[in-house]
């Protein structure tokens, strides 16, 4: 990990721990601070697929909702422990995503996209369809929240529940960065042909990111689901897939932080624009295309750039 | 033919009705450094192409220790010990020269994406002998001193050796170098000769795909002559200087035409 990374990462620490005293424990402020975790846990995956292995997932959100239906279907209906849950629904993506990609990456061009929206239409059909244990368009209530020996885990103790997974996922996916793997990734990267000629399976390495995306989505899914208690297959269709794919888009594709930086930007943008009513989807529009015209490496490499070109005229 | 070290054995490649080689038979000696010569279009970049599987034949074989390759993929290929360098460099942007030499030895390290994630002992050790051994081929290739800029800052002459340094952190039996000094002045030159002659003491055959005519004569151990896809010609250097069909080659044939 560079050095820059581990002052990023205390610095992150440091404000999601002083947060709830910050906000005198608001519990408006903590939950939208507990929906920006789980956010950022999805597109942490999706930034390393899109600015590592170079592919788009049009259907993350119904990896997502695979988390999210797995917790909730196993702790209501068959009364799993959650962590048990949990981990059904990382084993159920990982499968999903490992047929999906694997005739899909051997391809060059855009079939993943495709392949992504095609599997994300399936699975919100099933959440649907498959009523007796979905609950069907009705949705899924009742899911429990997270205990431990008997207490529950709400409010504050679940926002550094949510950010303690965010974080160990941060530092996993930095260390997988800055290893043998993501050296081929970014190799893959700069000359595909020459990375093959290196030794490098670029198919094997971009169906292994692929698969790790689609697993933290389900992570994020399943605390999702406990949190809010209540699940509808709405929550997880297309229109999410492509929040997420603008939150990394937003922040910035060449480093995991700038899909952080833009969950953050999109997840309380609406917060606060939700002041202008009728104009809120007006002034939103304005600003996504804004930062796409104008910055678009995505916001934290526009940040850099100014604050490159003002040292260079001091010097 | 199949028991030796690299051989070809007709060896057509067409690209449409365009034939760039036509039946080659071709073979290669352990620990030799073999030449490949010919006017442009001949065929050389295409040889290269099919023995590391970027091209599949239209016809014929490719054996390399008595394995056959071609319909192998090229990371496969590169497995069995087999490296190259490209024609117009291919170093790896945003990547530093060392790491650019670090990935080479991509296959000579086992951690996964697990092992990466979670920074295991057995992961970080790895890591550390994969920094040395890369630092070790940047020193015999004198770039040592450029390992932590980004290898595209580099100027040609330095990329070109930092492709082969890439090539080397492989381990390969068999280098594959195409046009190495084309761009080098020539006191570089000079210098490529000597460090070409200082891998095949460290037991790396080399076949060499080269515009430089002193560089080819000066260390090649035996040369073949490629034009319009065919061998025209094949032997040590002296014997090739003075061909008459090797000649006519280069010079047009008389009476074709060509200004005196």
């Amino acid at each position: 990990m560079k050095k820059m990374d581990r002052i990023a990462l205390f610095f992150l620490a440091l404000a999601i721990g002083v947060f709830p005293w910050g906000v005198g424990g608001n519990q408006y402020f903590i939950s939208l601070l507990v929906f920006l975790g789980l956010n950022a846990i999805a597109t942490m995956g999706l930034s390393l697929l899109m600015g590592y292995a170079g592919q788009i997932s049009l259907g993350h959100a119904a990896f997502f909702g695979v988390g999210a239906y797995s917790s909730g279907i196993l702790t209501t209906q068959y009364g799993l422990p959650p962590l048990l849950a949990f981990f059904v629904g990382i084993f159920l993506s990982a499968l999903i995503a490992l047929v999906v990609g694997k005739p899909t990456l051997r391809l060059k061009g855009h079939y993943m996209a495709v392949a992504t929206l095609g599997i994300g239409e399936i699975l919100y059909i099933v959440f649907n369809e498959v009523a007796p244990l979905t609950g069907g368009p009705s949705g899924l209530s009742g899911i429990p929240p997270l205990a431990v020996g008997g207490v529950a885990i709400e409010g504050t103790s679940f926002l550094y529940l949510v950010w303690g997974v965010a974080f160990l996922l941060l530092v996993f996916s930095l260390n997988v960065i800055n290893s043998r793997v993501g050296r081929a990734l970014r190799a893959v990267h700069g000359s595909e042909r020459a990375a093959n000629a290196m030794g490098v399976d670029a198919a094997r390495y971009k169906l292994q990111v692929f698969v790790l995306s689609a697993v933290y989505a389900s992570m994020a899914g399943s605390l999702y689901a406990h949190f809010v208690s209540f699940i509808s297959p709405n929550a997880f269709g297309l229109m999410f897939s492509i929040l997420l794919l603008m939150m990394v888009v937003v922040g910035g594709t060449q480093t995991i932080w700038g899909a952080l930086l833009g969950t953050g930007i999109l997840t309380l943008l609406p917060e606060y624009l939700r002041g202008l009513e009728d104009f809120e989807m007006m002034v939103y529009g304005a600003i996504l295309l804004s930062v796409l015209l104008f910055m678009p490496q995505g916001v934290l490499e526009g940040i850099r750039r100014i604050g490159t070109r003002r040292k260079g005229q001091v010097a | 033919m199949i028991s030796d070290f690299l051989s070809l054995e007709g060896l057509e490649k067409t690209f449409g009705g365009l034939r760039a080689l036509g039946g080659l038979d071709l073979s290669v000696r352990e620990g030799l450094i073999k030449s490949v010569i010919g006017p442009n279009g001949a065929g050389k970049t295409t040889l290269f192409h099919l023995i590391t599987g970027i091209l599949l034949p239209t016809k014929g074989q490719v054996y390399f220790c008595g394995r056959r390759l071609d319909g192998l993929k090229p990371h496969e290929i590169a497995g069995l010990g087999i490296s190259r360098t490209f024609q117009n460099v291919e170093l790896f942007a945003h990547m530093t020269a060392l790491e650019n030499v670090m990935l080479g030895r991509h296959r000579r390290l086992r951690a996964g994406i697990f092992q990466a994630g979670l920074r295991l002992a057995g992961m970080r050790r790895e890591e550390r002998e994969c920094r040395e051994r890369a630092i070790e081929e940047l020193r015999f290739m004198g770039l040592a001193e450029k390992a932590a800029l980004d290898a595209l800052s580099l100027p040609l002459g330095e990329q070109k050796l930092l492709e082969i340094a890439r090539a080397l952190a492989t381990e390969p039996k068999l280098l594959l170098l195409d046009e190495p000094a084309a761009g080098l002045n020539p006191r570089d030159t000079a210098q490529l000769s000597e460090t070409i002659l200082r891998i095949r003491e460290r037991g790396i055959t080399i076949l060499l795909v080269e515009h430089d005519m002193n560089l080819v004569m000066e260390i090649s151990d035996v040369v073949s002559v490629l034009n319009y896809g065919r061998k025209i010609a094949e032997g040590p250097p002296r014997e090739i200087q003075r061909n008459p069909e090797v000649i006519a080659a280069y010079l047009g044939e008389e009476g074709n035409g060509a200004p005196a």
